[in-house]
């Protein structure tokens, strides 16, 4: 059929059935075709547990989709507003600590306009040290397909250049809110200075996107604790499980294959409730004692692109 | 439009006549992979959208595409692990987009089956005329890259039309014979084979496949925890391989690469693989063979047994 001349208005025209993807985002590339990658001390197994740092504005536009996990009720909804605050003044605070505990090193994934709200948390974060990276201006700031790229470009260098000014971090790293991107979104990160965006779900290592100097960093939506305990409606014990699970397949899989990396994608608005933390920590208590090698998401991505380069040259 | 379908009469599944599967074997199992492809920018179907979001959708893009850049390998090499030759329901461009993948599964002898060309161009409002030419188009591809004679047929995203029964055995027959087109996956009425009465009479079967044990129903529609899932696959198979002491029946699992071998399922998948291919009187096979060898020993008998309870029935 492809041979034929057809109708650009037919349902059976594919204009772009050919060989690897369907656009020119990046390239097509079987995960267990590529090179093995190394972790430092020869780890097997790297994790990048990413904490998000939310804030969801209570007059939610809900532009082009109302945010998972934002308001659901008519204006105003206080409950959710204020539940989803609960993570920033309580709920990171248990979260921390657990971290802490078990000496498990977290990424930062920040809305710029919570850190211009919150000066203790910029502080708190300064003090710590850890990697902070940009989750876009708020939860209701989407980038979407609809959107103008002037006004994307604007919110995006909005977004990340107040993220540098409060956190003096070069903030190299971005997640789109609700994870949703333009067809604009990788040239404006790109623009901005953003070396790795972690929206794209479709490996479970860092891979290159065609836009120059932009990488893909891996970060499972199917293991986040929203989608499992949220979304899913699965029980605690359940969500320990999954994670135990995934970890022991990775370090498998790695042992054939090379490095391999488990995210955790950590909400404290839904974690740090009295009744889930200790799953977290239980979580957490297991991992440490596992071949893990627990570091920021930049230098995980730096120890792969350094191999990377290798391979090419 | 129809109240009912027309494709099967009424059949209760006790006093049917006996099953027995080659060397006496009880219960026919298959795995039937969904090799899918999903554009990221389709043409609007005014049927049914293809991504909530608007273009370009990448989370529910991203996530299919990980079944093909990740999840592939990891099922494969489970099946691998427990002697099962999958019945690969393909989204057929995959030929063109992705021929690693086929490549993999033409060395291993697994059966492909046509899924449509893309699992986001639907059924909904197409013309018979352009039915047939997507599904010609499908079987085509199938034989241009794999040298095979498709004889299934899963409509693309489950989307059909009155007619997409009766297109998929003539083009078959047209193509290749009356030994290619002769299974539909699309019907969940029976746990044995059916029968299917078609406009052409030809020898077309049922062959269960099920919505029930479809990973991406359980993970995804229904919501159910990894474990509890591979908790399901087990007691679907206890029930099914003890009614097969009376008569033979079959057990499908449906699966997607980006469902089943995402990391933290992989466990309570390979536990069920595990338990199932370790019993004995277990036909480890494809849809194909099932369906080829019910249409040789047992088509006739049951359609000489249908219509004699329709007749006692008047």
């Amino acid at each position: 059929m492809t041979d034929k001349v057809m109708d650009p208005n037919s349902p059976l025209h594919y204009p772009l059935r050919q060989y690897g993807m369907d656009h020119d985002l990046y390239n097509w590339s079987m995960l267990s075709n590529r090179a093995k990658v190394q972790w430092p001390n020869n780890k097997p197994l790297a994790v990048w547990v990413n904490i998000n740092l939310e804030f969801f504005p209570l007059n939610q536009k809900g532009v082009p989709f109302k945010v998972p996990g934002g308001m659901t009720m008519p204006y105003p909804d206080l409950r959710h507003y204020s539940l989803r605050d609960y993570g920033n003044r309580v709920g990171l605070f248990r979260i921390l600590k657990a971290l802490d505990k078990f000496d498990i090193t977290p990424t930062f994934a920040v809305n710029t306009e919570l850190a211009l709200r919150t000066p203790y948390l910029v502080q708190l974060l300064k003090s710590r040290g850890n990697e902070v990276l940009c989750h876009g201006w708020n939860m209701d700031s989407l980038h979407h397909g609809k959107m103008d790229r002037a006004d994307e470009s604007e919110l995006i260098s909005r977004s990340v250049n107040q993220l540098r000014d409060l956190t003096d971090q070069a903030i190299t790293g971005w997640l789109s809110p609700a994870r949703n991107q333009s067809q604009n979104t990788l040239v404006l990160l790109a623009e901005n200075g953003i070396h790795y965006c972690a929206d794209w779900v479709n490996d479970d290592m860092p891979y290159r996107f065609k836009q120059d100097g932009l990488w893909a960093m891996p970060l499972s939506t199917e293991l986040e604790d929203f989608y499992i305990l949220g979304n899913n409606l699965h029980s605690e014990a359940s969500y320990v499980e999954q994670i135990n699970d995934a970890c022991d397949f990775l370090l498998q899989e790695a042992a054939a294959q090379g490095g391999r990396i488990l995210t955790l994608n950590i909400h404290p608005w839904l974690l740090g409730q009295p009744h889930r933390i200790q799953y977290f920590e239980q979580i957490l208590s297991r991992l440490s004692q596992q071949p893990i090698w627990s570091a920021s998401a930049s230098d995980i991505l730096q120890a792969f692109a350094v191999q990377q380069a290798t391979v090419t040259a | 439009m129809k109240a009912d379908p027309g494709f099967y009469d009424y059949w209760p599944y006790q006093d049917r006549p006996k099953i027995r599967w080659p060397d006496g074997k009880k219960l026919a199992f298959w795995v039937a992979p969904n090799i899918e492809f999903y554009e990221l920018n389709p043409p609007e179907n005014p049927h049914r959208k293809a991504w909530p979001q608007p273009y370009p959708a990448i989370q529910g893009y991203g996530i299919r595409d990980y079944g093909n850049r990740v999840g592939h390998q990891r099922q494969m090499d489970l099946l691998d692990k427990y002697g099962v030759r999958g019945s690969i329901s393909l989204s057929t461009a995959l030929c063109e987009h992705h021929p690693e993948i086929i490549q993999m599964c033409k060395e291993r002898d697994w059966e492909f089956f046509s899924h449509g060309i893309y699992n986001t161009r639907y059924t909904y409002g197409l013309s018979e005329q352009q039915e047939r030419d997507m599904i010609r188009d499908s079987m085509e591809t199938i034989y241009r890259h794999t040298n095979q004679h498709c004889a299934g047929y899963l409509a693309p995203a489950l989307s059909h039309s009155e007619l997409t029964l009766d297109l998929f055995a003539e083009v078959g027959t047209e193509m290749f014979g009356n030994n290619a087109g002769f299974y539909t996956c699309d019907l969940f009425h029976d746990d044995q084979p059916t029968p299917i009465k078609l406009r052409s009479d030809k020898r077309f079967v049922s062959i269960p496949y099920s919505l029930e044990m479809n990973d991406t129903i359980a993970y995804v529609v229904n919501k159910v925890e990894p474990r509890r899932y591979g908790q399901m696959l087990k007691d679907n198979f206890d029930r099914l391989y003890q009614e097969g002491e009376e008569s033979g029946t079959i057990m499908c699992i449906p699966t997607h690469n980006y469902q089943v071998a995402c990391p933290h399922r992989m466990k309570a998948f390979e536990e069920a693989l595990d338990y199932i291919t370790s019993h004995p009187d277990v036909w480890v096979t494809t849809g194909r063979e099932i369906a080829d060898y019910y249409r040789e020993h047992y088509y006739d008998a049951a359609l000489a047994d249908i219509s004699a309870k329709l007749g006692a029935n008047k």
